[in-house]
């Protein structure tokens, strides 16, 4: 089910917005105690129901194009009069005193939001089993984890709780569940959506994006997102980057030394035989050098917690979230923090303090930033020739739970996702196929990268190759 | 990195750490940096430009974004502890100060 099909059902009548909710609900009674995919339900959905199936009855077409869709929120985005806990103890009873603003959009086109859906700890991670209220279930294979760090959003999808969602994309946050959970993930270019009232991770990567049934729809929530916002001075015009034109036939490179090492065999096999269906369809593949695609991953676990450790410096316990009793203030803090951060957090403040320490600043910090630049230039370079790019969006399906301790192992699943923040360019990940795990069919997701601004043009590609769910057509 | 680094790095991050939190950070810190110091021979000796992105002034008019004195009231709420229109916290200065 997609939001263009409810919109058509709303319209005539055979559906109705009621109806919607009833459905989804009874999916989120039966199956969420378990799945775990919303760290809250809001209970004044039902009424915003009745509300829009009035409202399509008198006024049909003429009503706002998302009236009564029900759309999960992933819980570190602020919902007015919502708790947005971040999946951490540190703001579990945090009550948002504002709406994003990319809720502000939604909530103008009529979107009823289902609940606030689990994440890693201030989508610091990727499987969302780094969550103060417990793991999430990939709905597929339950032992499976469903990705992360939008983890709760991909597997509302996917367990039908909700038509769409919203994520958040540091390294690949929105991607990622949706490769593991079958769906489609979008993260815009740096700046095209407003980051206003995002719980903030890495301020210079963060971007809010969607996860939906269909390319079609990403299209119709970025349509809706999208755009300069007065309070994110980060947000760019339709002007700032040269216009990326869409095709008939698009020409496709493939950085082939950068599929090598670490992938499992059979999502190999996936990918070239969606590689297979690209040409047979007219577009044309090429093969690209992207050398410094592959060691993106060290310039991120600089840059990034080096921006989590100032950035998550404001939960001190004195405003608002957590605050733990200390004799003095500066007990306090420390209390706070320790008590309120769990492990992933805490290790990534530290390592962020350590790369801006002075003497080491250059080294890390410094150096890091200088890659970004070459690994810009290097994307720049080769879209001279070729018009997107594709890899799998991660190395392997969903892995089990529990499956990966130690934290470097855990950051090896962002590989492919987090050159694209690096470098601020959009990129959209879809259902390319499946591989067999214990006799479960496990979704794997193909990414597509776009230029800067060219979040248009993935759509069209999407929309020409990929069907709904199902994968490519 | 030892214990002692990551004791340090703790204390200017304001966070307390137990003896075990420490030794097992001092482990994942130091693959974790053992990874990423790659980075070294990545940027090689280039002198790069230390920004991502076009740079430009972003400018608006110098006017309040909202009527003052609308979101007191949810935000006072939000505070552990709050006296009258304050939010109350340990005192800052110290007795030796």
């Amino acid at each position: 089910m997609t939001i263009t099909d409810l919109r058509k059902k709303f319209i005539e009548g055979s559906y109705t917005p009621l109806d919607a909710y009833a459905d989804m609900r009874k999916v989120i009674d039966t199956d969420d105690e378990d799945i775990n995919a919303f760290i809250e339900v809001f209970e004044d959905v039902r009424e915003s129901a009745v509300t829009a199936t009035e409202r399509y009855e008198k006024e049909g077409e003429s009503t706002p194009m998302l009236l009564g869709m029900p759309i999960a929120i992933k819980n570190n985005i602020l919902i007015k009069g919502k708790r947005t806990t971040a999946a951490s103890k540190m703001l579990a009873n945090y009550i948002a005193p504002y709406d994003a603003t990319v809720i502000t959009r939604l909530k103008e086109q009529g979107a009823l939001f289902t609940g606030g859906t689990n994440l890693d700890e201030f989508a610091m991670g990727s499987s969302t089993e780094n969550s103060a209220f417990g793991v999430t279930k990939n709905p597929i294979d339950r032992t499976r984890v469903p990705g992360g760090s939008s983890g709760g959003s991909g597997a509302a999808v996917a367990m039908r709780a909700s038509v769409a969602a919203l994520g958040t994309d540091t390294g690949g946050s929105v991607r990622l569940p949706a490769s593991f959970c079958g769906i489609v993930g979008f993260k815009p270019t740096y700046g095209r959506i407003s980051r206003h009232g995002l719980i903030a991770m890495g301020s210079s990567l963060d971007q809010a994006g969607t996860l939906t049934n269909s390319v079609r729809d990403s299209e119709l929530l970025f349509d809706v997102l999208k755009g300069k916002d007065r309070f994110d001075a980060t947000t760019i015009g339709e002007d700032t980057y040269p216009k990326v034109q869409t095709k008939e036939k698009y020409r496709i490179g493939i950085p082939r030394d950068f599929l090598q090492e670490g992938m499992d065999a059979d999502v190999l096999e996936v990918f070239n035989a969606n590689v297979s269906q690209l040409v047979s369809e007219g577009h044309e593949v090429v093969d690209v050098s992207l050398p410094l695609m592959k060691r993106g991953l060290a310039a991120y676990y600089i840059v990034m917690p080096a921006e989590v450790s100032s950035n998550l410096a404001r939960y001190d316990g004195m405003r608002y979230g957590l605050r733990v009793e200390g004799d003095d203030l500066l007990q306090e803090y420390m209390k706070t923090r320790a008590e309120g951060f769990g492990a992933e957090v805490k290790r990534r403040i530290l390592l962020g303090t350590y790369v801006l320490s002075a003497g080491y600043y250059d080294a890390y910090y410094g150096k890091a930033e200088n890659v970004r630049t070459m690994m810009r230039a290097e994307l720049n370079h080769v879209y001279e020739t070729v018009d997107l790019i594709m890899t799998p969006t991660a190395p392997t399906p969903a892995f089990k739970i529990g499956e990966k301790s130690d934290p470097l192992s855990m950051y090896l699943a962002d590989i492919f996702t987090v050159p694209v923040n690096l470098t601020g360019v959009p990129a959209i990940s879809v259902p390319g196929g499946t591989v067999d795990r214990d006799g479960v069919q496990l979704p794997v997701g193909i990414q597509y990268i776009a230029p800067h601004a060219g979040d248009e043009r993935l759509f069209d590609f999407g929309k020409k190759v990929y069907d709904e769910v199902k994968g490519i057509k | 990195m030892e214990r002692k680094d990551i004791e340090h790095l703790a204390k200017l991050s304001r966070i307390a750490v137990s003896d075990t939190e420490a030794d097992a950070l001092a482990k994942d810190t130091t693959s974790i940096l053992g990874y990423v110091s790659e980075i070294e021979e990545i940027a090689g000796s280039t002198e790069g430009e230390k920004r991502v992105g076009a740079l430009f002034n972003v400018m608006r008019e110098d006017s309040n974004p909202h009527e003052p004195g609308v979101y007191t009231e949810d935000l006072l709420n939000l505070a552990p502890e709050r006296a009258g229109q304050y939010v109350k916290v340990k005192k800052i200065l110290g007795d030796k100060a």
